[in-house]
């Protein structure tokens, strides 16, 4: 069993909903990074959503495309994204990577050669905002081969037909896009989020992950009790921008976040 | 012709693929979206009542047919093939852009989408759509790059007449790029209510398709034209690329013409040397970016690299699909001309036909400056005109150290 499989199995018997946690690799510096991780972990996050950034990311807010400009400003490239999931791997033998991205950081460096790599470096999924199921046949394949998960995005605008074809070709878990809109919109409303997916998890043999505009402890909790976990992103890498001078104090300030959020889905 | 049922020039395939390019590389969000925009498309381009509206705005409201000009002077000048210029420049709103934003709005009346939203650079597809805006009374919002509102306000200062509201843009390079991400991050939020319509040959399936067929209209007549005033097709047509969309426009119809010749030029900016130019098709490599799979300017791990154009409509570091194929085949040829040589060209153009021609069009007048002159006189040479360039005087001006 893969080790997404294995975490949400997990949560799922111990009626646990998960925390996947999503900070951008290299920001604000790329010694930040493996350290941030750790602390998510000890904060309560299950899976660990690692960015990798580019430079027209056209599906995010104002937060992570700060956050990606900062990472980019550092110089990491998507070689030393995978020696930071290496290194973080060497530690944490038990929780999930998943990398976060952009096609064409993947499809520069080859789809081949990406999932050789990223296999030996202990990353267990990945999810490109801008490959639909339609353009992922190379990708998901050269992946598979390596035990990875091509994970896929359902959004509300999706229709029931689609989706059961992208649940077809779905492993690990189904990202559920909350809203009509970017990374860390305003306008999440938790209402349209359980009409949407309760139609969704009636179909679906997969956990569902809901992510997009949850910005708070209130939200987290109003639409985890809807999900089988919560994706939680732009929160966190305002807390890299704001100790973008002083990255010593991320761990301590990511942790207790990650708490707060914790503990948000674990009392409901 | 092509495009009708008898040519054997069938492009985009069933997924969008010109080749290996093109295809509808989105956020999911936006996949019904784009299906619901195919299938509409696909049903009124052969819906009578679509196609007789259509050309009554193209005929009535945009001024078509636009002229082909004879440019004696320029050709006695040059001392070599005959030049035609069509004369996109005489169109409603300056520039060919006004072809594609009627053909779309016509769409998003019928789809009953209440607003529109645009991507600009130099401001012509901006002023494009927030005319058709106006006269169809929808709302509209026009992303455009700091930079590029600086250097073209006169464009600026036009769409806010015609109600249009512009939205400046401050990430990334702040120019045509980061415009267009913008507008696809609006388009995600409201994608219920709004038509986004792209003002180039790019982006995701079908518009790319849809944009050539609704600029087709310029090779169509300069074709029909051509053979009028000769009696026979051109040799060689060529046009400035920056999406493309003028360039495929003029070219498209003559695809299946193997005896007519190509010619896509670049911005070579600075110089294709100094990495500080906007020329894809000449110095990059295949890629993902805004929704295609295209020739793009990007680094060795994939990061979109800044442009560098004199002329804001060329400052975009991919292009259409389809020219990338038509690279890929051999069907058209893709150069590039500099900053100095496109300044070249526009007063060369001013001097000898008193034709003020858009700093992106100096591009392919320029070009043919440099060709002509190796051809006999009896080859025949149409150079896309794209689009007028009043906006362009300031930039101009400053480069000549006045202050308008």
């Amino acid at each position: 069993m893969s080790r997404i499989a294995e975490t949400l199995a997990a949560c799922g018997a111990a009626d646990r909903k998960a925390l996947t946690a999503f900070i951008t690799a290299g920001d604000p510096t790329p010694d930040a990074t493996v350290p941030a991780l750790h602390a998510l972990v000890r904060g309560g996050a299950d899976i660990l959503e690692l960015g990798m950034p580019f430079s027209d990311p056209e599906a995010e807010g104002p937060s992570v495309q700060r956050s990606s400009e900062r990472a980019l400003a550092s110089g990491v490239t998507l070689s030393r994204i995978l020696e930071m999931a290496a290194e973080f791997r060497k530690a944490d033998g038990s929780t999930p990577v998943v990398l976060m991205g952009y096609v064409n950081s993947v499809m520069r460096m080859g789809y081949e050669t990406f999932a050789a790599r990223a296999g030996e470096a202990g990353i267990d999924g990945l999810i490109l905002v801008n490959l639909p199921p339609e353009e992922a046949a190379a990708a998901q394949e050269a992946l598979a081969r390596q035990g990875i998960d091509l994970i896929f995005l359902v959004a509300p605008t999706t229709t029931l037909v689609r989706a059961l074809g992208i649940l077809e070709r779905a492993s690990g878990f189904i990202y559920y896009v909350s809203l009509k809109g970017v990374t860390g919109a305003h306008h999440l409303d938790t209402v349209d989020v359980e009409r949407n997916i309760s139609t969704l998890r009636k179909v679906c043999h997969l956990p569902v992950q809901v992510g997009f505009g949850i910005r708070d402890a209130e939200s987290a909790r109003a639409v985890a009790r809807v999900a089988d976990g919560i994706v939680v992103g732009s929160l966190l890498v305002d807390i890299m921008g704001d100790h973008a001078a002083d990255p010593e104090g991320i761990p301590s300030a990511l942790q207790a976040q990650a708490g707060v959020l914790r503990d948000a889905i674990d009392t409901i | 012709m092509s495009g009708s049922n008898k040519s054997p020039y069938r492009q985009p395939g069933p997924e969008g693929r010109f080749g290996p390019y093109g295809g509808r590389f989105v956020a999911e969000t936006l996949v019904y979206a784009l299906e619901q925009l195919t299938s509409l498309y696909e049903s009124v381009k052969d819906d009578e009542e679509f196609q007789r509206e259509l050309a009554d705005d193209l005929a009535n409201y945009v001024g078509r047919p636009t002229p082909l000009y004879h440019a004696a002077r320029l050709t006695s000048e040059l001392g070599g093939a005959k030049i035609y210029l069509k004369r996109e420049d005489l169109s409603h709103t300056g520039a060919h852009k006004i072809n594609n934003t009627v053909g779309q709005a016509l769409l998003a009346k019928r789809m009953g989408k209440p607003r529109i939203i645009a991507e600009t650079g130099a401001g012509q597809h901006g002023v494009a759509t927030a005319t058709v805006a106006a006269r169809i009374g929808l709302d509209c919002s026009v992303y455009m790059g700091s930079e590029d509102i600086a250097r073209q306000s006169a464009n600026v200062y036009r769409m806010k007449m015609l109600g249009a509201q512009v939205v400046p843009v401050n990430s990334g390079s702040k120019t045509l790029k980061d415009a267009m991400n913008e507008a696809m991050r609006d388009w995600v939020t409201n994608v219920d209510t709004t038509h986004y319509i792209i003002g180039s040959v790019a982006g995701p399936h079908p518009y790319p398709m849809m944009v050539r067929d609704f600029q087709a209209v310029i090779g169509q007549e300069a074709r029909e034209q051509c053979l009028r005033l000769e009696g026979r097709l051109p040799d060689l047509l060529v046009a400035c690329i920056g999406g493309g969309s003028n360039a495929m426009g003029l070219f498209y119809p003559f695809v299946d013409d193997e005896n007519v010749d190509m010619v896509g030029v670049e911005a070579a900016g600075l110089g294709l040397a100094t990495a500080r130019h906007a020329a894809p098709l000449n110095a990059g490599t295949p890629g993902v970016l805004h929704g295609q799979y295209t020739y793009l300017m990007q680094d060795e791990d994939g990061q979109i690299m800044q442009t560098h154009s004199i002329s804001a409509g060329l400052d975009y570091p991919g292009v259409g699909p389809e020219h990338s194929y038509w690279k890929d085949i051999g069907r058209a040829r893709y150069t590039a001309v500099t900053d100095d040589e496109a300044l070249q060209g526009f007063r060369l153009l001013n001097r000898t036909e008193g034709i003020l021609p858009a700093l992106e069009s100096s591009h392919a007048v320029a070009w043919v400056a440099r060709e002509a002159r190796q051809r006999s006189a009896d080859e025949i040479v149409i150079v896309n005109l794209s689009g007028r360039g009043d906006k362009d005087i300031n930039t101009v001006a400053r480069l000549d150290g006045i202050e308008l």
